[in-house]
């Protein structure tokens, strides 16, 4: 569903992705990991269309459309979800209401009959049920005042609520507890499934003890070094990322 | 004789000459005393409105226009200006939609406002009365039973003269500034309602009723009276685009609330503010003030989109002790736009209580200006006011100012002041964009969530209405 081929990508003229190559099938959950600072967010960005970065070489295949001449909205169209490292406030704005005008949008634009309001907001109360946050929050402005933790569930169950095809998840454990950890991980779970396909970036372990990926792959310097399964994970959780730096890295 | 005799006696012939002239419909170009006998005379009035309106005239030659405003326009020439026309005939007025400007048309239509509206808002010559009629006559009816007056002016002065010539010119005086004194003395038409003791109007008013009233003239004058213990919504304006070939628009409203009475006074104000390149926007430049006996509350509402230029301060004398005055506002700017507008509270009485909350939004090229002023006198013992003033960017070439002014004689006042400025962010934009909504869709949500404060002030269909307003008027302001 989703090719990525010699992706080479800068920000301001500073290179930050040179030649990634990754494929994700439909049904696959594959994680990204890797030092600080590698492009990690980078990719995650280009991906959904932040405006800011220049594509220089290759090509990105999703859905059998040409990624990279979407908009940014005719991407998350498609079905293509970014869950924010960082999620940003929009003050004022109810999520209840960003929440509907943003699955509106999706569902208008795939010629799919948009929820009538009562049932969207059934559905919506259930989504922050299953995120374990207080039904208060949907009356709240979009992540106004909201803990670290709180955003990240935010952006949970934002992603239940669209349903997109494929779900990047930018260190969405990273700052969480165990308690919180443990309910992205079964928001996660829950919406696995045969079509839909998954891109965990995170740089722990512990998040794939929960939600077992198929794939792990280390970024390092704009590019994939090495791919393997589960166990790759451990190793890395075991040794760093330096044994890579030497062994694979000229 | 001496000079001013012979003067006069001119001027009496002139006058005499014009009253032959009466039945003409337009009044050509300019302005002298004899203009102001013509609309007097044209509307009838008592010979104290017109000496009221001569005492007007000439305080304002005395007069120079205000040059502090934060806001620049070539200087208007008022000779060049008719000062009396009657409304346009049947024949004259579009037979159709089919007529009438399909931008404009689109507008309405991104609004939502229904055809028949549409109609009578284009000046369309309909001959069918259209459902609003028959229920304005139903509301007439049941506010005449709970006694509350609401006419036009022009009707109140030859119904109920007394209370006419009681409050006219009692909030505003006709020397208040240029521009009051200039509308004083040619005022067109507006709105009169009166609210007796204890009475709580049965409605909102002015809902059902701002298509008749689509054409009050430039010089628009409103009275708004609230007896003892009373209470009244009144709603002025509506989100249809005005056009209007008058590019000067100078109204005066005064609101009196007697001991106890309660006046909210809500505005959506989108006159055309010219193409992108800011040609042939009205300038609106209007007084709007209201005066709290005791224990009343005057409390102003208003979402202000449109105008090239808008010069508006609605205030609040709080002359009675534990009187309260409230100014919410919504001030958007986009492409040239310039408003340079906000509050006077003045504080009287003790014990006098006033919120403002000003919401000022900038896009495009526009310049976007608070104006504010809060002062307490020295008998204004215990008085508060708490001032809350945001400003939201949207691009980077056009600009907010804060201009608020505190005065205070009495020590055991309390003033606060918090201001804000704020950008739409790019990271805003990119979280709505990767959400599936399109730019314009995001700014105006974030715009909107931005005003919720003052929005949940307007009464509920406005409330929406305004919401609408605002996307259309922010259109091609990001891209
Ligand atoms: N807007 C930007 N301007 C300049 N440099 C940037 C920008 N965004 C990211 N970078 C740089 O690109 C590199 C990769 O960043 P990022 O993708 O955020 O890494 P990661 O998520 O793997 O920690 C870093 O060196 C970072 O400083
Ligand atoms: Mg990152």
């Amino acid at each position: 569903m989703l090719s990525i081929k010699d992706l080479h990508a800068e920000v301001e003229g500073k290179n930050i992705l040179n030649g990634l190559n990754l494929e994700i099938r439909a049904g696959e959950v594959h994680a990204i990991m890797g030092p600080n600072g590698s492009g990690k967010s980078t990719l995650g960005h280009v991906l959904s269309g932040r405006p800011g970065y220049e594509i220089t070489q290759g090509s990105v295949e999703f859905l059998s459309k040409d990624l990279l001449t979407l908009d940014t909205e005719e991407r998350a169209h498609l079905g293509l979800f970014l869950a924010f490292q960082y999620p940003v406030e929009i003050p004022g704005v109810s999520n209840m209401e960003f929440l509907k005008a943003s699955v509106d949008a999706v569902r208008e634009s795939q010629g799919a009959a948009t929820y009538d309001t009562v049932s969207f907001m059934r559905r919506a109360r259930e989504a922050c049920a299953a995120v374990d946050l207080d039904q208060a929050f949907l009356k709240r402005g979009v992540n106004e005042g909201f803990s670290g933790g709180e955003k990240k569930r935010n952006e949970i169950m934002q992603m239940m609520l669209l349903e997109p095809r494929l779900c990047i998840l930018d260190e969405t454990d990273s700052g969480l507890d165990i308690d919180a950890l443990r309910v992205v991980a079964s928001g996660v779970n829950g919406m696995r499934s045969e079509p839909r396909s998954f891109l965990l970036v995170t740089h722990y372990q512990r998040l794939l003890d929960y939600i077992e990926p198929d794939f792990v792959h280390v970024l390092a310097d704009g590019r994939i070094i090495k791919s393997g399964e589960k166990s790759l994970a451990l190793e890395l959780e075991e040794k760093g990322y330096s044994w890579l730096d030497e062994s694979e890295v000229a | 004789m001496s000079q001013e005799q012979i003067d006069r006696a001119i001027a009496k012939d002139y006058a005499a000459g014009f009253t032959t002239d009466i039945e003409s419909d337009t009044l050509t170009p300019g302005l002298t005393e004899d203009t102001i006998r013509f609309i007097s005379a044209k509307k009838k009035e008592p010979e104290w409105l017109l000496e009221w309106r001569l005492t007007a005239f000439r305080f304002w030659r005395e007069m120079s226009g205000p040059d502090w405003a934060h806001v620049n326009y070539p200087e208007v020439d008022f000779q060049s200006i008719s000062y009396y026309s009657q409304p346009k005939s049947m024949e004259d007025r579009p037979k159709s939609l089919d007529e009438v400007d399909p931008e404009l048309l689109a507008t309405y239509e991104k609004l939502g406002i229904p055809l028949h509206e549409q109609e009578a808002l284009a000046g369309v010559a309909v001959d069918v009365v259209f459902d609003s009629v028959s229920v304005a006559t139903t509301f007439r009816e049941k506010l005449a039973e709970a006694g509350v007056l609401f006419c036009s002016i022009s009707e109140a002065v030859q119904h109920y003269p007394d209370l006419v010539q009681k409050y006219l010119g009692s909030v505003v005086p006709r020397k208040d500034n240029f521009y009051a004194a200039l509308n004083s003395a040619v005022f067109s038409d507006g709105s009169f309602v009166y609210i007796p003791k204890g009475v709580r109007c049965p409605m909102e008013l002015s809902t059902y009723f701002r298509i008749n009233e689509a054409n009050t003239g430039q010089f628009e004058r409103t009275l708004i009276v609230a007896d003892e213990g009373s209470h009244v919504s009144y709603l002025e304006g509506c989100t249809a685009p005005m056009r209007d070939e008058n590019q000067l628009h100078a109204a005066v409203v005064e609101l009196v609330a007697l001991d106890d009475a309660e006046i909210k006074y809500s505005t959506v104000q989108n006159w055309y503010p010219g193409d992108a390149e800011g040609k042939g926007g009205i300038y609106n430049f209007v007084t709007k003030r209201g005066l709290a006996h005791k224990n009343a509350k005057i409390s102003w509402t208003q979402v202000e989109t449109g105008s090239a230029v808008t010069w508006k301060y609605p205030s609040c004398i709080l002359r009675g002790d534990n009187s309260v005055g409230e100014f919410y506002s919504v001030a958007l700017t986009n492409n040239l736009q310039q408003a340079d507008t906000g509050t006077k509270m003045i504080h009287l009485g003790s014990n006098t209580r006033s919120t403002i909350i000003s919401k000022g939004i900038s896009a495009g090229q526009s310049s976007n200006a608070y104006r504010g002023l809060v002062r307490v006198g020295p008998a204004a013992k215990g008085a508060r006011n708490y001032t809350q003033c945001d400003s939201l960017l949207i691009g980077d070439k056009c600009a907010a100012h804060t201009f608020p002014y505190i005065e205070s004689k009495n020590p055991t006042g309390v003033v606060e002041h918090e201001a804000t400025t704020s950008k739409v962010s790019d990271d805003q934009l990119y979280l709505c964009q990767q959400r599936g909504l399109d730019p314009e869709k995001a700014v105006s949500m974030i715009v909107n969530g931005f005003c919720k404060e003052v929005f949940k002030e307007l009464p509920m269909e406005f409330a929406v209405e305004a919401g609408k307003l605002l996307e259309v008027s922010l259109e091609g302001s990001v891209g």
